[in-house]
């Protein structure tokens, strides 16, 4: 028996909300913390991507100057921004980064989900191991899934080296440096973040909604799509989330995996940083990926956070 | 379950494993090889795990990501403990969606974005206020912890909503004050989520490759820098012999993990 | 229904105007926001009582119970326990303990270490914390779960444990919030009686919270019956049972018939209403305004059926047609419907195990009631 209680009276006053002190430095630590290393850090991107390219240290021009001691003098140069639509390289990198993503995750989603399903329908013993190999991957170094796929594609690696052996080809199959090394390279490191997801949504889904649909006639494709499917949408928008967002951005398979053929927006910062060494650009590029990333993630904020929260 | 086996459903997860363990596993046994051509089979031997030892520049890499991990852990799970109890307790207070914002913005932030973003800021305060001195291991450390709390505020965070408030009511009921409240009930009962935090951001930084190159300086390599410079130059055994190491050593903490919260549940 | 059998009390102290309460609370208000959840609680309770607040959910028992134990800052108004203003005392230094709705047992400690959480804040030596942690748990009879952790207890040994860790440090004043709620109905009525007898075997003062009239009647030394955050009426099991002064009282504990009607005549001693209902009812005591509008509440089971006999002189009288007979077992209730449409219920008690009946359904009955009986209500 409770009582209407707003969440922030009495007790939580007390205990919730201790003592004036304790409570200001728990909250001005991370707080701080995120204003500092965290906030600040996207503003002077914002800030150097409306700068000029200098040949000094560090190689951008000042955004504001003081001239003839008291007037302030702001220069907003949108050079940078200019180039990056004047430039095919950079229109290029940007449609075709989401575009491998958006196959990328979609071919996640078919394979993940039928996993998920797999795993959530195996008996209850074998549930467990399925569930480990899904999480072992998921916690083993990126870098060293990305290079085993090396091995497992290139001229004389395992794929090729099979379908040798069968007989299948007689030339091994170019597959390194190309668009298709890069997708497969992505849903392979990917795919346990859209199994999860996926899995915990069925898991939570109660077997007897299933019973009811077949009770009431629905034959098991339709109990499928009218009742699993809708119920596991939020996992699988968090997966496809999880998946497309950091693929858009993606630096280390394009580049370990990929050819000069698969230009990716993650690739073009990082070439116009380090080898080129034009910070405003390079901070033009991080600024225009972001507004690229704006919707996804306003929809991460709604669906993926939640259930990431649910996964743990 | 009602219904018939599902057999679409099964063939994915076959070939869903398959291609999730094939490359895995192929890795593993080739670092067994004892040709120095990573494809040709040609007998069992341990030499590059030998040469793994032999390797200081790799050893050094290893131990710089070893201390930087465990540094970023730790920093990680005292600010994501504190940002989760400020978003779970603390209620409203001024700036709160902000705060909430950005506790959860790294969750979504692209790697090249946080690396560049953090050097751009280290190299600005160096100009201004003369520190950071350089980049390095404090960098590098900062820089994973930003993105790190991210992910230590949502376990917690989560652990700690669902905490029955009526536990804290009665050790303050029994007479504990409010900081042994804290102290010897709710971070005891948050303690898995704590943990589970620790290890997560420890294998976040310990797998940086992106935020790392970003804001290391000279002398600061990291182990998946290193790994990633020879990894360009194509593919070396040793890297196998690593790679095996790593696999060995995540699915035996995996394992113990899953060993002990089931018992625990048990 | 069961009526009292509890009171730790040889003499009633709240009979006695120079008794000095033990807790008083004064003009106790408390709002959410705009939402009021008690206002202006008036309450003495005196020491070694077993004190129940009773109401519907949402009535404010638990937020009065909350302010005693701290949880709470009231908007406005004072508590005293023992004499001293509890105003500004965090819970920790209030010597109050609660037992929790949901138990609240500290998941990671054993039943020994959630008995001795209390007094280990005290800084007791550790003998002592030792001796009185098994004192308790065999107070509550659980000795042998010392080592337990709460996952491994049954709901009713939890619910032991919640109470040996409320009374380890014999606070002043042990609150418990719905005790016997998550218990099913058997272990609750057994756990009733025990409650009672540990209560009075410590002499410890409780405040229990419950919305079961059952349970409150059970144990109480002494019922207030709480509404929309108000108090309705204090008073012992039978002065709340057999003389509710509001309508709201009469209607929520027990069952209860009311009839509406206005006051005629009063003369010395008994008071003549006239009701549209079953005509003129004489009550029992005077000083009621003629024309004044009153309601006249009578209980089941005082109400007679008079099957051939004819009515006692002086009894009010009624007739009726019986729409509906539940049998209880026990008891059966018969609803008759009144020549002005009005539904009443009466309770016969079952006396014989022969399933003969002399009343059956659409008979048309007459029946009495001594004016004793029949409770006036202005409200």
């Amino acid at each position: 028996m409770t009582s209407p209680r707003k969440p922030l009276d009495g007790f939580r006053d007390r205990l919730c909300r201790p003592a004036g002190l304790g409570r200001t430095v728990a909250l001005l630590i991370p707080y701080g913390w995120l204003l500092l290393f965290f906030a600040l850090p996207l503003l002077i991107v914002l800030k150097i991507s409306f700068s000029e390219s200098l040949l000094a240290i560090p190689p951008y021009s000042p955004l504001v100057e003081w001239v003839d001691d008291a007037t302030l003098q702001i220069r907003l140069s949108l050079a940078n921004f200019q180039q990056l639509l004047q430039d095919d390289l950079y229109v290029v990198a940007y449609l075709n980064s989401i575009k491998v993503a958006a196959v990328s995750t979609a071919v996640c989603l078919l394979l993940g989900y039928g996993m998920a399903y797999g795993i959530a329908r195996s008996a209850a013993r074998w549930r467990y191991l399925l569930l480990m190999l899904i999480v072992i991957p998921f916690w083993t170094s990126f870098l060293i899934r990305v290079y085993a796929m090396i091995g497992f594609l290139k001229d004389n690696g395992l794929v090729n080296n099979l379908l040798l052996g069968l007989g299948v080809i007689d030339q091994p199959l170019a597959i390194m440096h190309t668009a298709w090394a890069v997708y497969i390279g992505i849903v392979y490191s990917y795919l346990p973040f859209m199994v999860l997801p996926i899995y915990a949504a069925l898991d939570r889904l109660d077997p007897s909604l299933l019973e009811a649909a077949g009770d009431l006639g629905a034959r098991p494709w339709k109990a499928f799509l009218r009742v699993t499917l809708p119920l596991s949408m939020r996992g699988v928008i968090a997966g496809s989330l999880l998946v497309f967002i950091p693929a858009v951005g993606e630096f280390v398979i394009p580049e370990l995996l990929g050819g000069l053929g698969t230009p990716m927006i993650g690739r073009v910062l990082w070439s116009d940083f380090f080898a080129n060494r034009d910070w405003p650009v390079a901070s033009a590029v991080a600024v225009a990926m972001l507004v690229l990333l704006v919707v996804p993630v306003m929809l991460f904020d709604r669906y993926g956070a939640r259930s990431l929260r649910e996964r743990r | 379950m009602t219904g018939r086996k599902p057999w679409f459903a099964l063939s994915l997860l076959v070939l869903g494993y398959l291609f999730l363990y094939s490359p895995i596993v192929s890795l593993v046994v080739y670092s067994f090889n004892e040709s120095r051509l990573v494809t040709v089979w040609s007998g069992f031997s341990t030499r590059w795990y030998g040469a793994l030892l032999q390797n200081h520049q790799l050893l050094g890499a290893a131990w710089l990501s070893v201390r930087v991990a465990l540094m970023t852990a730790t920093l990680s799970v005292v600010i994501g403990t504190l940002s989760a109890f400020a978003l779970v307790r603390f209620g409203s207070f001024r700036g709160r969606t902000l705060f909430a914002g950005m506790t959860m913005a790294p969750l979504v932030m692209p790697d090249v974005i946080t690396g560049l973003s953090l050097l751009l800021l280290f190299v600005a305060m160096e100009g201004v206020l003369g520190w950071p001195a350089g980049r390095g291991m404090t960098t590098i450390v900062i820089a994973h912890a930003t993105f790190a709390t991210a992910y230590v505020t949502v376990v917690v965070q989560s652990r700690l909503s669902q905490l029955d408030l009526s536990l804290e009511e009665a050790a303050l009921d029994l007479g504990a004050p409010p900081w042994k409240v804290v102290a010897v009930i709710t971070i005891p009962l948050i303690w898995p989520a704590m943990l589970a935090g620790w290890l997560l951001a420890f294998t976040l930084s310990f797998d940086d490759l992106v935020v790392a190159s970003f804001t290391s300086g000279p002398g600061a390599t990291t182990l998946p820098m290193e790994v990633f410079s020879s990894v360009r130059l194509g593919i070396s055994p040793q890297i196998n012999a690593l790679a095996t190491v790593f696999i060995v050593a995540v699915t035996a903490m995996v394992v113990l993990a899953n060993q002990l919260t089931f018992r625990r549940r048990g | 229904m069961a009526i009292g059998v509890a009171s730790g009390l040889q003499d009633k102290p709240w009979t006695d105007p120079s008794a000095r309460p033990y807790v008083r609370i004064e003009g106790l208000s408390k709002s959410f926001g705009d939402v009021a959840a008690v206002t202006g609680v008036d309450l003495d309770i005196f020491r070694g009582e077993f004190f129940a607040l009773l109401g519907a959910s949402g009535c404010g028992k638990t937020t009065l119970l909350r302010m005693l134990a701290g949880f709470e800052e009231p908007s406005s108004g004072k508590i005293y326990i023992d004499g001293v203003d509890m105003a500004g005392i965090p819970p920790h230094r209030r010597p109050v303990n609660m037992m929790f709705q949901s138990y609240a047992l500290f998941p990671h400690m054993t039943v020994a270490q959630n008995v001795a959480f209390g007094l280990q804040q005290e800084r007791l030596p550790r003998r002592e914390v030792a001796d009185r942690v098994r004192q308790m748990l065999d107070l509550v009879q659980i000795g042998g779960l010392a080592r337990r952790k709460p996952d491994q207890l049954s709901g009713g040994q939890r619910q032991r444990v919640a109470l040996a860790r409320s009374l380890a440090k014999r606070p002043k004043l042990v609150l418990l919030d719905e005790p016997l709620g998550a218990l099913d109905r058997k272990l609750r009525e057994q756990t009733q009686f025990e409650l009672v007898n540990i209560q009075e075997k410590l002499e410890t003062t409780f405040v229990v919270v419950t919305h079961d009239q059952e349970e409150a009647m059970t144990m109480a030394s002494r019922i207030c019956v709480m509404n929309a955050g108000m108090v309705e009426q204090v008073g012992t099991p039978h002065e709340i049972y057999e003389y509710p002064i509001s309508r709201f009282v009469a209607d929520f504990i027990g069952d209860a018939n009311l009839f509406d009607g206005v006051v005629d005549a009063t003369g010395t001693g008994s008071t003549r209403i006239s009701s549209a209902d079953v005509g003129d009812i004489v009550v029992e005591g005077g000083g009621a305004a003629a024309g004044a509008p009153v309601t006249v509440m009578v209980r089941p089971e005082k109400i007679q059926v008079l099957a051939p006999e004819a009515p006692d002189p002086g009894f009010n009288t009624g007739e009726g047609i019986v729409r509906e007979i539940a049998y209880l077992g026990g008891m059966s209730v018969y609803h008759l419907e009144l020549p002005s449409g009005k539904r009443i219920q009466l309770a016969r008690a079952n006396l014989m195990h022969t399933a003969e009946t002399p009343i059956g359904w659409d008979d048309r009955v007459r029946f009495h009631w001594h004016p004793a009986n029949g409770v006036p209500l202005l409200a």
